[in-house]
């Protein structure tokens, strides 16, 4: 079971996790509940650089299109490929299973991200 | 902007966590679960949809049947007594104001069944149109709750539930775009009469029950518990749209619009054009413009649907635009309605949607997607 108070969180819905300078990153259940069932993920390409605040993918839904943003800059070190492969995983584990990319980042960089408790408070505001 | 308003029902679908959204001024279900899951049961079991913020206007007098053959695009007088007809209001110019169901319940008794959004427009229309008609328009939307069982168990479902009686046929007999007549015990001293229209938006078997607001929630609630050892669950407007998509069903407000002619939506047969007059014929007389976009399907292959305002393309030209579009739940491909120029519009035709910045190939096919196994 993933530790939702050691992650961090962005406004967009998504959390990040840091080992060392690799950050993995998802979005939130939160943000899969309001998207419904996720169809189709398109994710950035392993290598690719992706700059912090702008959007490098799509997460798609029966109903809409959310768009992935990077919360941090770095280089793409990997991208689930059992996500893209069956996207409903993103729904049954957005914490674990349903992982999206891995980026490595200037570590220093995720101090800028909300705890749990900022970003819960967020959620029930933005609710 | 008035906060939108609740259905009957409102309370049930809260009890069963469901995720509510804004649609023609009413706060609906969108889903309780999951939309693809409910939209499979609805395709392999059954789905109960709450569709009570649809509008209904009871239309009676003596020249009823005369006053709606003018005022709407088809000929209503020619229904028989529990005959149902899926008709248009449409404006002086041709274009639609609404799609609805004409529900002919007696000699001199009509039920008009419109979209929640366009309550307003339809009841501005009938009444502007009874002018010099001796005929009575009430909008009977709010004394009643408008509940929908769809899919290949809703007969068995209805027959199950045993505080439904008193049929005034069968339900085997009871055929399609026809209304039939029962009562539903509400509580131990109440009994309502409710109307059973076999109509439906998914391209299913499926039934629409009419039920005074009184008796609503018992209603949900008897079919609800009679259903589930058949897989009935609760469905939402998400489900609802990927099953009308499927089933080639347009919605107002993306295929039918003011804009549109019945004929490009591929409703020119819904329109009595040789009826002595109605409110669009003068327009509709008129030769239609050839290079007018007619409504067609695209089936793609991967999983990137276009979606309601992307261009569809052929090679670099736009020839179109998409006005709804979905990964297909039953079908697993993307699927979409679009209108494109008449040279493009031929099934086979290879197109493509310009889904988000990348052309994904689509091919023109007939419409519906889906058609269920009778």
């Amino acid at each position: 079971m993933t530790d939702l108070d050691a992650l961090k969180y962005t406004a967009e819905h998504e959390w990040v996790a840091v080992d060392g300078d690799v950050a993995t990153i998802g979005i939130t259940d939160f943000a899969a509940e309001k998207l419904g069932d996720v169809v189709f993920v398109d994710l950035p390409a392993v290598d690719s650089a992706v700059t912090a605040g702008q959007v490098c993918g799509e997460i798609e839904s029966t109903k809409s299109v959310g768009e992935l943003y990077a919360p941090l800059a770095g280089d793409v070190v990997a991208a689930n490929e059992a996500v893209v492969d069956d996207p409903s995983i993103v729904n049954g584990d957005p914490f674990g299973d349903g992982w999206l990319i891995k980026v490595r980042v200037d570590a220093a960089a995720i101090e800028g991200l909300m705890d749990r408790a900022a970003y819960v408070a967020f959620t029930e505001s933005a609710a | 902007m008035p906060d939108p308003r609740t259905t009957p029902l409102h309370s049930r679908h809260e009890h069963l966590g469901a995720s509510f959204t804004d649609f023609g001024g009413w706060l609906m279900p969108v889903r309780y679960t999951s939309d693809l899951a409910e939209h499979h049961a609805v395709r392999s079991a059954a789905g109960l949809f709450d569709i009570s913020h649809m509008a209904e206007f009871r239309v009676t007098g003596s020249v009823a049947p005369e006053y709606l053959d003018y005022a709407l695009a088809g000929r209503l007088s020619a229904l028989s007594e529990d005959q149902a007809k899926y008709s248009l209001v449409l404006g002086a110019s041709g274009g639609i104001i609404d799609d609805v169901i004409v529900y002919r319940l007696g000699e001199q008794d009509f039920l008009v069944v419109a979209n929640a959004g366009n309550r307003a427009a339809v009841a501005t229309a009938l009444e502007e149109r009874a002018e010099g008609f001796d005929v009575q328009v009430d909008d009977i939307t709010d004394s009643l709750a408008l509940i929908a069982v769809q899919g290949p168990a809703a007969r068995a479902i209805l027959e199950s539930v045993p505080a439904l009686g008193g049929w005034s046929a069968s339900l085997d007999d009871l055929r399609y775009y026809r209304m039939g007549h029962a009562t539903f015990a509400a509580d131990a001293e109440t009994e309502v009469p409710i109307d059973v229209a076999r109509t439906g938006y998914t391209g299913e078997d499926g039934f629409e029950l009419f039920v005074p607001v009184s008796a609503a929630g018992a209603l949900w609630d008897a079919i609800l518990a009679a259903g589930e050892p058949h897989g009935l669950v609760p469905a939402g407007l998400a489900a609802r749209d990927t099953l009308r998509l499927e089933a080639g069903m347009p919605l107002y407000g993306h295929e039918l619009s003011l804009d549109r002619l019945p004929s490009q939506a591929g409703l020119g047969r819904v329109v009595a054009l040789d009826k002595e007059d109605f409110v669009g014929a003068a327009a509709l007389a008129s030769v239609v413009d050839p290079s007018a976009p007619v409504l067609v399907g695209l089936v793609g292959d991967g999983r990137r649907a276009g979606r309601a305002g992307y261009a569809v393309v052929d090679g670099d030209t736009i020839v179109g635009e998409v006005t709804s579009g979905a990964l297909s739940p039953t079908l697993g491909r993307p699927i979409a309605m679009a209108y494109v120029a008449p040279s493009s519009s031929e099934p086979g035709t290879e197109l493509a949607i310009d889904v988000r910045g990348t052309r994904i190939p689509a091919t023109v096919t007939a419409l519906p997607f889906y058609r269920r196994k009778k």
